[in-house]
């Protein structure tokens, strides 16, 4: 509550002060930057966050508050941001791939643009997971896409959200097999462990922090990153097996359009930094430490808005 | 046993003891406060614990979550606003009470329950966990579905009156649940070309605004406080002692409840809003005088408080054993858990041991602590809320209320959405229909479709595809569940207008 208030009462006064000061960043930062997160408090996106914080705070020498603004898979503070920001360097939001990719073309009011921002850096990804319960009769992917040529749409693989990370890779994998899935969206990663354990479904297409959490309660048959996860040493990758398909979910920050590009790169070191001291904490969980600014970021966004929009266009 | 004895070890030191307190009494004014809900105040003190060790941090939050799902059946009590969506209930006769004059056997009565919930709870928790937690995988995507129709029967006997109105109500809240980005699919609905509707409307904003606005817009318009001094508090009243025994008189009420609390808490994704509602419904339905319910009978508010606190510890279950949270909170423990890199499942329990069990005894000592904590708090509350006069007090809990709702998701629109549905909210009362059933269709609405669409995608090979939605056992049990309790509900109304049933109803006066 106090927190919040706090919040609150700082958000209130960086308006008034921005009407006043306008735009002198000389030293930036010079007071408190607030840390958007568009997602619900307890997500991966939100846990992330905390760790930042401190170091964050430690290297810039002011404060950062993270605060929540969920709703609409992202897209309600993501169509906000971009409308109402101002680009000084003091607000600053959570992205994620694809969702930034998908929702504006898939919704024809998102309310934002998938380039309408300084996207600041992608410091960490999660690879996707094709994940089976433990006593499941696919022991190999190779099991999986026999039974499924001859039963097309009889395997159900549930994961979390429609054209979401998982959704995608999912098409895209029936379509590198040659194969029909069925897939059911869940609300988010949370009721996927209760699916896989009560057999509601034949797998899911999740990411691969859910099989480390999972462990021996379930089999991870591929991952789709470029080389095998550090947590899930056995799970092989989808490449190995002949299936191009590298993708999950970025995760990444952004400033307004127009952010001077000091500031940008200010904010590009100290998240590399953060990244660097929380790494020992977060590879275990599953996952994969990023370092992508600059062009890069062009390269990885346009890679993927490749290998997605086709699939989002012809759904839609 | 040893590491039981161990964890009790750990529990019994002063910065313990300490922890806990301050954990109940801040869960307990958070929850008090209509907009501030469970789930928000684990969020708030998420960070503080980053610093601690993990099992202080984990009391910490435990403690958070016990004293905030209690704090919510004070201003449900007080000024009919369910603090937290699990005192919805609490409010059906709690408010009548307090309106009588009874302000005291109620909190007193909120408090044992409360406190004999929160017991029981971690008794199922500590005792029948792994075997419990089989039952939480069992509800799949058929079976929520019925979990949310059985749910919605309730609608029936909520409408206090009139089943049309009562299901007019439902019909609203049902499509209340369809604005914003649909769960299966996602294709945004009814948002009018206005991206901030994509967020639909959260339940806390329709919870806060159906709620908290028309009663305060009742108390304007009537000029009258939320209670009328009645004397000494708790002086001419009955005291703790006489009201303790009579809940445990005929403790039937209170075992049923905390077995309803436990079954549902265990269904993941179904929280302590419907547990409370659920075993409301029960007492009433198993009740000899179902007549006096919603007039100020001290059972309905021990059924809705001692189940709500029962899923505190119960809803650890799935989480602790499977990592599946059973309730919002839940999710914020799951990464708190997960922080400290304790994986959910078996090895909690004996290679981390000690800690879990430190944890489930401390959630038992947070329940314990309510006792006094609770009703020095109910003292204090209680004065405040008779002390103030309505014209101070009106404006004070809007405030509160808007503050609440903007700091739910950082959201002005949310406020916005608030108020008109209060607005709405009051003209609705007038002809009759009431809150209760609206929320109860919001709430149920969105597990409802889920459940029905994800059962239908994963039958596209079957031949008729519904049959999926009665093909377990389970899904059978509850189906006939559901048919059962809609009869039971029409049945009496269809005798009575067939004329078979003579006897005439005098329930029909209007609610205080």
């Amino acid at each position: 509550m106090k927190c919040r208030l706090s919040t609150l009462a700082v958000a209130v006064s960086a308006c008034t002060l921005l009407g006043a000061v306008g735009a002198v960043q000389a030293d930036y930062p010079e007071r408190a930057i607030t840390y958007i997160i568009p997602f619900n408090p307890g997500g991966e996106s939100d846990v992330t966050a905390r760790f930042q914080e401190p170091i964050l705070e430690e290297l810039l020498g002011v404060s950062v508050n993270v605060t929540h603004r969920p709703g609409g898979g992202g897209a309600v503070a993501w169509s906000e941001f971009q409308n109402n920001a101002e680009p000084d360097g003091y607000e600053i939001i959570g992205v994620n791939i694809p969702h930034i990719i998908g929702q504006p073309i898939q919704r024809s009011d998102a309310g934002f643009e998938t380039d309408n921002w300084e996207i600041i850096t992608f410091f960490h990804s999660t690879p996707n997971a094709l994940i089976v319960p433990a006593n499941s009769p696919f022991e190999t992917l190779d099991d999986l896409v026999e039974y499924a040529r001859e039963n097309p749409q009889a395997v159900t693989l549930g994961g979390s959200g429609t054209y979401s990370a998982n959704h995608l890779d999912m098409l895209r994998f029936e379509q590198e097999a040659d194969i029909d899935l069925t897939y059911i969206p869940f609300t988010g990663t949370g009721p996927l462990p209760a699916a896989l354990e009560g057999n509601h479904v034949a797998g899911v297409f999740n990411y691969t922090m859910l099989g480390v959490q999972m462990d021996d309660r379930v089999r991870v048959l591929a991952v789709a990153s470029e080389e095998r996860v550090s947590a899930l040493p056995d799970a092989p990758t989808f490449s190995e097996l002949g299936y191009d398909i590298v993708g999950g979910a970025y995760r990444g920050v952004a400033a307004p359009a127009g952010t001077p590009p000091e500031i940008v790169e200010t904010l590009a070191e100290a998240f590399a930094e953060a990244n660097r001291r929380i790494t020992e904490q977060q590879e275990p969980l599953g996952f994969v430490m990023e370092y992508i600014t600059g062009e890069q970021i062009d390269e990885v966004i346009s890679s993927l808005s490749e290998a997605y929009g086709p699939i989002l266009e012809a759904a839609d | 046993m040893e590491m039981l004895l161990e964890a009790l070890a750990s529990l019994m030191t002063f910065q313990s003891f300490i922890t806990v307190l301050v954990g109940v009494s801040a869960g307990l004014l958070i929850g008090s406060l209509p907009g501030l809900t469970a789930t928000m105040a684990l969020a708030v003190l998420l960070p503080f614990t980053f610093s601690m060790p993990p099992l202080q941090g984990l009391m910490a939050l435990g403690a958070v979550y016990m004293g905030s799902i209690y704090g919510g059946a004070f201003t449900a009590i007080l000024i009919n606003t369910p603090g937290t969506p699990s005192s919805i209930a609490t409010t059906f006769d709690g408010y009548p009470m307090a309106r009588q004059g009874r302000a005291f056997e109620a909190l007193a009565g909120a408090t044992i329950a409360s406190v004999i919930g929160g017991l029981v709870g971690v008794a199922f928790l500590l005792l029948l966990a792994p075997p419990l937690a089989r039952w939480a995988v069992a509800f799949g995507p058929a079976e929520m579905f019925w979990v949310a129709m059985l749910g919605l029967t309730l609608v029936a006997s909520l409408s206090s009156g009139s089943l049309l109105k009562g299901l007019l109500g439902g019909c609203i809240g049902m499509l209340l649940s369809t604005v914003g980005v649909s769960p299966v699919g996602g294709e945004t609905r009814f948002t009018f070309g206005f991206p901030p509707l994509q967020g639909g409307i959260e339940l806390i904003v329709a919870l806060i605004g159906l709620f908290v606005i028309p009663e305060l817009l009742t108390m304007a318009a009537e000029g009258r406080g939320a209670l009328r001094p009645s004397g000494e508090f708790g002086k001419r009243e009955a005291s703790i002692g006489q009201v303790a025994k009579r809940i445990f008189r005929r403790p039937g009420n209170l075992i049923r409840s905390c077995l309803i609390g436990q079954v549902i808490a265990i269904i993941p994704g179904a929280g302590g809003n419907v547990t409370s509602l659920v075993a409301y419904n029960e007492a009433r339905r198993f009740s000899k005088d179902p007549q006096s319910f919603g007039k100020g009978n001290i059972d309905g508010v021990v059924a809705s408080e001692s189940s709500n606190n029962v899923m505190v510890a119960g809803s650890m279950i799935p989480l602790l054993t499977l990592g599946i949270p059973g309730a919002p909170p839940d999710a914020i423990i799951l990464g708190v858990l997960m922080l400290h890199g304790l994986r959910p499942g078996i090895d909690l329990f004996t290679e981390t041991g000690v800690l879990t069990n430190g944890f489930i005894l401390s959630m038992g000592l947070a329940a314990l602590m309510l006792l006094p904590v609770g009703l020095l708090g109910a003292r204090l509350i209680y004065r405040v809320v008779i002390k103030i006069p309505y014209y101070f007090m009106v404006p004070c809990i809007a405030m509160v209320t808007i503050i609440g709702t903007f700091a739910l998701r950082n959201s002005l629109l949310d406020v916005g959405i608030m108020l008109i549905l209060g607005a709405l909210g009051y003209f609705l009362r007038l002809i009759g229909i009431h809150a209760a059933p609206i929320v109860l269709g919001l709430i149920l609405g969105g597990i409802a479709e889920q459940g029905y669409v994800q059962t239908m995608l994963a039958a596209v090979v079957d031949p008729i595809p519904w049959l999926r939605l009665v093909r377990n056992p389970l899904s059978q049990v509850l189906a006939g569940m559901v048919l059962l309790g809609a009869a039971t509900a029409l049945l009496p109304v269809w005798l009575e207008r067939s004329g078979r049933l003579q006897k005439a109803t005098s329930a029909e006066e209007e609610k205080p």
